[in-house]
């Protein structure tokens, strides 16, 4: 076909210039489940003490909503593949859309695609090129995975189908991402778009997973991240299930080729409109344009933490009554708080809030690099505006807006774990237990911030940072970390609030440490050349 | 007056890519200066460093009599700048982008604005990224001559823009010329530093190689005469100043170093003139004869953009 030719050169060149990170991620995941495997049958070496642990894990809604349900409680692999099987799925969504969009909207926003476009090649050629790259990883990663799960030991039968889970759901995320690449202009909102999808394909199978009895449990089958989950690795292998990530994956990839034979290049679905000849009163201070170039991302994190706030508090009242086995207890007990089963559910996901928001705050103040990069900051700075005074613009932003959405969440959580209890006091309980994560999300802000002053080619540092401070707290009690090594991680330090003792030494020291990371970051960029 | 713009043996690497390598320049106030050089020349470094967006490894750089490194927000409120790479928040539009460049630096004439958005024919209410490239670099002169300033700090302004846009900015240099503000247009369009330029300064892989008025570059240059001649012009070439002669019968074409001139012409008279045109050096020659010569470090390539 004619609208495919150059493919060939286009998949060379995508692999050429994702020859380092590609392998990276793929080698990560495949020592992440080999090293799960390994530590979860050191953890639990008899069959009565992984069918123990299942019990309680399976017991645990705010477990289970993270992570999924261990189907065999008897299966080593299964067992071991719990938190892999959950968050592990949701990055290699993430590792796929980001490879397509990378390839395909990123390309043509920066106009680089229309260079290629005016040399031999096809009209698909693109897409179909970012298509390949990020399925062929996708089937790489899968492969590679279910390798690894068999030499460390697990069934074959469990290790090919949980390789083929992951590449399955790689492969419908691609998809997902190349519809996404088509309606927008702007690289950043299809991956906003792409992003969604997949938080709310999470959030579906963990309100499925969790819900009590069967009246829920649909949702998980909506659920894209929970049909790879039900595909059912190392317990009853259901591989019928594959057909529905795969099938899904088709319709999405033809839905995307269809929208792309009717746009022009460069264009998006929605047209342009015309807009405001003469700058709002309002637009005058670097403030104000950080606000207007970050306020739709802003608002649509905010929806999210909303809706994100309302279902954590709605599963908390009922946590107490899906718990029957004392060990559950017990080891929820353990988990966080003292007072009550609720407060250590509501603690523990409010945790994962924190973290949320700290991907927020990352993220907006990456914008200082990014608005340098594309030369935008020059022309501000040509005005009598000062570096410092810019910078604090974006940063304002970001330190803002968690505090804003870890609010939010806190708030709708509170509100309505208070309208399932009938007691108006909980709200400001679980609002203090959302608060008190902001120290430890600014302390991330403060490593973008001072990445972006001192290093800010490597301003990723940022990311690699929060993925190994999570890492951290999810992997280092597995792996028996030292407690001086997890103590690193800023989340480590955060009070587990509601049932737990409010401490306000580390939230203040914590907070110290994210002024000295701004302070460091903006000298670094007062001294350093822009551009 | 004082100069605008005086730079000192400024050097400026970034890495092992030495970018300015002791560069001198000099823009009286009130004067347009042009500023030679081919890509990856150090021009853009140099305006940057004026900026305060880089600092210079090495020398000195005084602007409006200022450090342009440390009084940023007071030099800026005193200049505007046009980069060569125009790029603009996509979701504002171009209206919205010279307000805010405007008013951030401390004010925009509105009748200067909707004159000049009249006269560059550029359409406010569109969206950024809907623009060419063209309309961008419009957006930039814009929001920049919109603004009642002492120093235009243009780096490469007209690149993208079509002839007739091409006439419409010299044209409003011109008006700013007359406004008795200084301009520093940094460009390798040779006509059109002709057309603008009181001063030129012409530099190569970072350094400046060359600078004075039109007048004073082209006195020392050659000029090129071709004539016809009444006989055989026997002894020409041996004439002191007389460069890249050739003869075909009464024919005559060679080039003719300034000082020379008149006894050349002398010369020629006296063998009787037929017909004579004579060329002064354009601005191409000047510029060409700096750099068709050999390299001066061979070895070197010049990246700019840091």
């Amino acid at each position: 076909m004619s609208s495919l030719v150059g493919t060939a050169s286009l998949v060379r060149l995508a692999l050429r210039r994702d020859r380092v990170i590609l392998p990276i991620c793929i080698a990560i995941f495949v020592a992440l489940v080999t090293s799960s495997t390994s530590a979860t049958i050191a953890l639990y070496p008899t069959v009565a003490s992984r069918v123990q642990a299942a019990a309680s894990l399976n017991n645990t809604a705010s477990l289970v909503a993270f992570y999924g349900r261990i189907y065999d409680p008897t299966s080593l692999g299964a067992v071991a593949m719990l938190k892999m099987g959950g968050i592990g799925t949701a990055l290699v969504a993430v590792l796929a859309l980001l490879t397509v969009i990378r390839h395909t909207r990123a390309e043509e926003e920066s106009g680089r695609l229309e260079l290629l476009g005016a040399a031999v090649v096809g009209r698909h050629a693109p897409l179909t090129a970012a298509l390949l790259v990020a399925v062929g990883a996708s089937l790489v990663l899968g492969g590679f995975t279910a390798l690894g799960l068999f030499a460390v030991g697990l069934p074959v039968a469990g290790s090919i189908a949980f390789g083929l889970a992951w590449a399955g759901v790689g492969t419908a995320f691609a998809a997902l991402a190349a519809v996404a690449a088509q309606l927008t202009r702007s690289a950043r909102a299809a991956t906003g778009i792409a992003g969604a999808a997949l938080g709310l394909s999470y959030l579906l199978r963990a309100i499925g997973d969790s819900s009590s009895g069967q009246r829920l449990q649909w949702l998980s089958w909506l659920s894209p991240i929970g049909w790879g989950q039900q595909v059912r690795p190392f317990a009853g292998e259901r591989w019928w299930v594959m057909t529905l990530l795969f099938g899904v994956a088709v319709a999405l990839a033809a839905g995307a080729y269809a929208l792309a034979a009717r746009r022009d290049l460069g264009a998006g679905l929605l047209p342009d409109r015309a807009g405001p000849a003469t700058a709002a009163r309002g637009l005058r201070t670097p403030l104000a344009l950080a606000w207007r170039l970050q306020r739709g991302a802003l608002l649509g994190w905010l929806a999210a933490f909303v809706v994100l706030g309302a279902v954590f508090g709605g599963i908390a009242s009922n946590v107490g009554a899906i718990l029957d086995s004392p060990q559950a207890r017990d080891f929820i007990t353990a988990l966080g708080g003292k007072a009550s089963l609720s407060d250590a559910y509501l603690a523990a996901e409010l945790g994962f809030v924190g973290v949320f928001a700290s991907v927020y705050g990352v993220q907006a103040a990456m914008r200082l690099r990014s608005e340098e990069t594309a030369l935008r900051v020059e022309p501000l700075l040509a005005t009598a505006l000062g570096r410092i005074r810019w910078a604090w613009s974006h940063l304002a932003i970001a330190l803002a807006g968690t505090a804003t959405l870890l609010l939010a969440a806190g708030l709708s959580a509170g509100l309505a774990y208070a309208a399932q209890t009938g007691d108006i006091g909980q709200v400001g309980r679980v609002l203090g237990g959302a608060l008190v994560q902001l120290p430890a999300a600014w302390v991330l802000t403060g490593v973008v911030v001072a990445a972006f002053g001192l290093a800010p080619k490597w301003i990723a540092i940022g990311w690699v940072a929060l993925v190994a401070f999570v890492l951290l707290g999810e992997f280092g009690p597995l792996f028996k970390l030292n407690h001086m090594v997890m103590a690193i991680s800023p989340f480590d330090h955060v009070p587990k609030l509601p049932g737990g003792a409010l401490t306000v030494a580390p939230l203040l020291w914590l907070s110290g440490v994210a002024a000295v990371l701004i302070v460091i970051g903006l000298s670094g960029f007062r001294r350093r050349d822009v551009g | 007056m004082a100069a605008a713009v005086t730079i000192e043996k400024l050097s400026k690497s970034f890495g092992a890519t030495r970018a300015l390598d002791g560069l001198d320049l000099e823009v009286e106030t009130g004067e347009v200066h042009g500023f030679l050089g081919p890509n990856a020349s150090g021009k853009s470094t140099t305006i940057r460093i004026l900026l305060g967006l880089l600092r210079a490894d090495a020398g000195s750089a005084r602007l409006l009599g200022g450090d342009p490194w440390r009084d940023v927000a007071r030099l800026h409120r005193r200049l505007a700048y046009v980069p060569g790479d125009v790029t603009l928040w996509p979701n504002l539009t171009g209206g919205e982008v010279i307000d805010l460049l405007g008013r951030l630096r401390g004010g925009l004439d509105a009748k200067r604005r909707a004159s000049l958005l009249e006269r560059f024919e550029l359409d406010p209410t569109k969206k950024a990224r809907a623009y060419s490239k063209g309309n961008r670099q419009k957006v930039a002169l814009v929001a920049a001559l919109a603004s009642d300033v002492e120093l235009l700090l243009l780096d490469e302004p007209t690149s993208g823009l079509d002839p007739l846009m091409e006439a419409m900015f010299r044209e409003c240099i011109g008006e700013e010329r007359g406004d008795g503000r200084t301009v520093l247009l940094s460009s390798h369009i040779l006509a059109e530093v002709e057309a603008l330029c009181d001063r030129v300064s012409i530099i190569r892989e970072g350094r400046t190689v060359e600078t004075g008025s039109l007048a004073e570059l082209r006195h020392l240059r050659r000029t090129s005469i071709s004539a016809d001649l009444a006989g055989a012009p026997d002894d020409l070439a041996t004439t002191p100043g007389v460069h890249d002669l050739r003869v075909n019968g009464t024919r005559v074409r060679c080039e003719v170093d300034t000082g020379s001139l008149n006894n050349v012409l002398l010369k020629l008279t006296s063998i009787g003139v037929n017909s004579l045109t004579s060329q002064p050096p354009t601005l191409e020659d000047l510029f060409l004869r700096h750099y068709e010569d050999e390299p001066v470090h061979p070895a070197e390539t010049r990246a700019v953009r840091p």
